[in-house]
């Protein structure tokens, strides 16, 4: 008989092997499924995996690429993981990002078309602020009336999607767009475009903003005395509070930390790799880099790994669409089963499994 | 100490990466080597599903027809449900670069990332659905799809009991206000009585969105739905609700005839995406700017279903036929604007360049457009 057994404290090894164990098992099963539909499977997951990174036509476009997708993922995901780690959950990252490139676009466009040094720093308390601001509705209504931080983050969403539409059609249209809906273009903005740092790297600022967030963090939540109250108050919430750890200001700053991040990832995209403020300007990644958290296991080394792999199987996913003819869903299934084995594997880091009778 | 070993292998990893990805040569274009073989390769870049029933699915069509016409001497590629923006950009460049000769991006938001990868490549050809900016390699086209809505128009008019019609815009822009501003004019003109009443769905497909919109028009009284949007799910609300006609959008949507699809507009790609594959067989392709409608067809009226009378039916095919050899326009003055001004003098027609930038409804209609 097989039963699991709760570990007394969660396995270092198993949380360090299971993502790698649940991407092999992702291979396996998306392999089966791929020779399901009649591709060669070791083809499909070489075009996934190796292609992106290796391939001598497409490696040296999709590498940089690879930062491009990874860059807003990790940043997001940065600022989500230390709100989960104190068990605050903001769930409407994707509303933040929107809002952050709102805000961020309007910096700009305001100021059209003068050129200034100081236009590219504005956008970028802009379009933090745009975020921040968005958390805070949350934030407040969380601690002084206590509503659920999960609906209010999510349903928030839909109100910066319709936001999102309602400027791309009306305030930031571009005078010069036919009346098209859309904005300006801030890649002919020279001041405004967030461009590549180093020429064909994909590091853009936003790309860089994600590794410095990536060390803030790290540091913040080994040496800070905020990164122990998050800790704190996410594993024993009742020793927070006896040890004088403010939950509201605590809320807070995970709701407002968060939020800024997202609202930075916006920014950068907007004035870098999407260019223009559109009706469909979001594409998920705010919810995405839920799922980046939690593969990174909420610590930032893990997550700046798990965005890099979770861009990988977007790119990868793509070419093999197009190399193979895979369907587009059958590239979504196999980013899902990614999820899944992990959350399955995840259970061995804090239970094992004992053969024979129960004693 | 521990703290300090990591945070040193935080940094280690972050400038490995950093470092790995800079790792490039610079002749990322060139690397598109030159074909041995006078195969030409088609991509399309799809905004849905191909099994949309609707857009996504006449695009592919058109992907279908051109494999079939050219047999051996093409290959087509596509990618489907590509996000506007930056990652629409990322898919026509690993197109371009897989050695794609021409790629056919198919929605109105892939515009900018188009003219941006057909700069990278010069040599490989680009054709842009529904958009205005051309390039040396880049043509723009799109179909005359409001000379269906004035043949649609008038058969709603006519079927209509209620005098009650629901549409449902996607987005409010050019393209969409002409073809409600079409099956207005033409509707008013076959029942002085009817009323338009439209929802904007804010959305090309989404099933459940565009259901929501459909049940809503139906109980405030329309009897007749016409669609801006690309699913069938309006046709099943309607299905649903008895009693009440649609047209099918983009595609046939045949499955629902003869009730509640009483007939339907058709994109019809095929034979564009065929004289411009053979364009680029024959070494002839050059930037254009194409507008298509009936005549040319590529907007097509599908079958009229058995539940129209036969003397509408009839008007609406002399009205085709009208659209199709250009006897007559859909927007044939006297037409005014919604605020009462004068836009089109008896007899004149309206321009292409006032039509492609259309922001305006004609005088009649109730609401506003939203801004």
């Amino acid at each position: 008989m097989i039963r699991f057994e709760k570990r007394l404290a969660p396995s270092r090894t198993t949380t360090i092997l299971t993502p790698i164990i649940a991407v092999i098992l992702t291979m396996i099963a998306g392999g089966i499924m791929f020779a399901a539909l009649g591709k060669d499977p070791f083809e499909a997951i070489r075009i996934i995996f190796w292609d992106p990174l290796f391939d001598e036509n497409f490696a040296s476009y999709s590498r940089p690429q690879l930062l491009v997708k990874a860059g807003p993922l990790i940043l997001i995901a940065i600022g989500l993981s230390v709100g989960f780690k104190a068990g605050i959950w903001n769930i409407g990252a994707e509303g933040q990002y929107i809002m952050g490139a709102i805000f961020g676009a309007a910096a700009a466009l305001a100021v059209y078309p003068a050129e200034s040094p100081f236009i590219f720093p504005a956008m970028i308390i802009a379009g933090a602020f745009g975020g921040w601001l968005w958390a805070m509705i949350p934030a407040v209504l969380r601690t002084k009336f206590k509503t659920n931080e999960i609906l209010v983050s999510l349903m928030l969403v839909y109100v910066a999607e319709s936001i999102l539409a309602s400027v791309a059609q009306g305030l930031l249209k571009n005078p010069d767009g036919y009346g098209f809906p859309g904005s300006r273009n801030l890649q002919q903005y020279p001041s405004a475009f967030n461009g590549e740092v180093i020429a064909n790297s994909g590091m853009h600022w936003g790309v860089i903003s994600a590794f410095i967030a990536v060390i803030f963090t790290y540091v913040m939540m080994t040496r800070h005395i905020r990164g122990f109250e998050v800790r704190l108050m996410g594993e024993a919430p009742k020793a927070a509070q006896f040890a004088g750890v403010s939950t509201t200001r605590l809320i807070v700053f995970c709701l407002g930390f968060s939020g800024a991040l997202a609202g930075l990832a916006g920014m950068f995209e907007v004035a870098g790799p999407a260019g223009q403020i559109t009706i469909d300007f979001n594409s998920g990644y705010g919810f995405t880099a839920i799922i980046v958290a939690f593969l990174g296991r909420l610590h930032p080394v893990g997550i700046l790994l798990a965005g890099l792999l979770m861009a990988l199987t977007y790119i990868g996913g793509e070419l093999a669409q197009l190399m193979l003819g895979l369907p587009g869903a059958s590239i979504q299934l196999f980013q899902g089963m990614l999820l899944l084995f992990l959350l399955a594997t995840d259970m061995f880091t804090n239970y094992r499994i004992r053969l024979g009778a129960a004693q | 100490m521990k703290l300090n070993k990591l945070l040193i292998l935080v940094v280690i990893v972050a400038v490995a990466v950093a470092a790995f990805f800079a790792l490039n040569k610079a002749d990322k274009e060139e690397t598109v080597a030159e074909k041995s073989d006078d195969k030409v390769k088609v991509g399309f870049v799809f905004v849905g599903p191909v099994g949309d029933g609707g857009w996504t699915y006449e695009h592919n069509q058109g992907r279908l027809a051109v494999e079939k016409h050219f047999g051996d001497r093409v290959e087509t590629i596509y990618q489907e449900s590509v996000p506007e923006g930056a990652d629409s950009e990322r898919v026509m460049t690993q197109m371009a670069a897989q050695g794609a000769d021409l790629i056919f991006t198919t929605s109105f938001g892939y515009m900018d990332p188009t003219i941006n990868v057909a700069k990278k490549f010069p040599k490989v050809k680009f054709e842009h659905a529904t958009g205005y900016k051309q390039a040396d390699n880049v043509s723009v086209y799109s179909a005359r799809f409001y000379e269906g809505r004035a043949v649609q128009g008038h058969i709603a008019g006519k079927m209509t009991k209620t005098n009650k019609i629901g549409y449902i815009g996607s987005f409010p822009i050019p393209e969409v206000i002409r073809g409600i501003n079409s099956a207005y004019i033409h509707a008013k003109k076959a029942n002085p009585n009817v009323e338009f009443n439209v929802v904007w769905a804010y959305t090309w497909f989404d099933p459940a969105k565009e259901a929501d919109a459909a049940k809503a028009l139906i109980e405030q009284g329309a009897d007749v739905i016409l669609q801006h949007t690309d699913s069938t799910a309006p046709q099943a609300a309607a299905q649903e609700a008895g009693n009440v006609i649609t047209f099918g959008q983009a595609s046939d949507m045949a499955e629902y005839g003869p009730m509640p699809r009483v007939s339907s507009i058709i994109d019809n790609w095929a034979p564009y995406y065929i004289a411009r594959t053979q364009a680029v067989l024959d070494g002839t392709w050059e930037s254009v700017n194409t507008w298509d409608g009936i005549g040319a067809g590529m907007v097509g009226i599908g079958e009229i279903s058995s539940a129209v009378p036969a003397d509408v039916k009839a008007e609406a095919i002399a009205l085709r036929d009208a659209l199709a050899s250009g006897e007559y326009h859909a927007f044939t003055g006297p037409i005014n604007k919604q605020d009462g001004s004068a836009w089109l003098a008896e007899g004149e027609t309206a321009d292409d360049g006032t039509l492609a930038g259309m922001n305006f409804y004609v005088e009649g209609l109730k609401g506003s457009i939203p801004q």
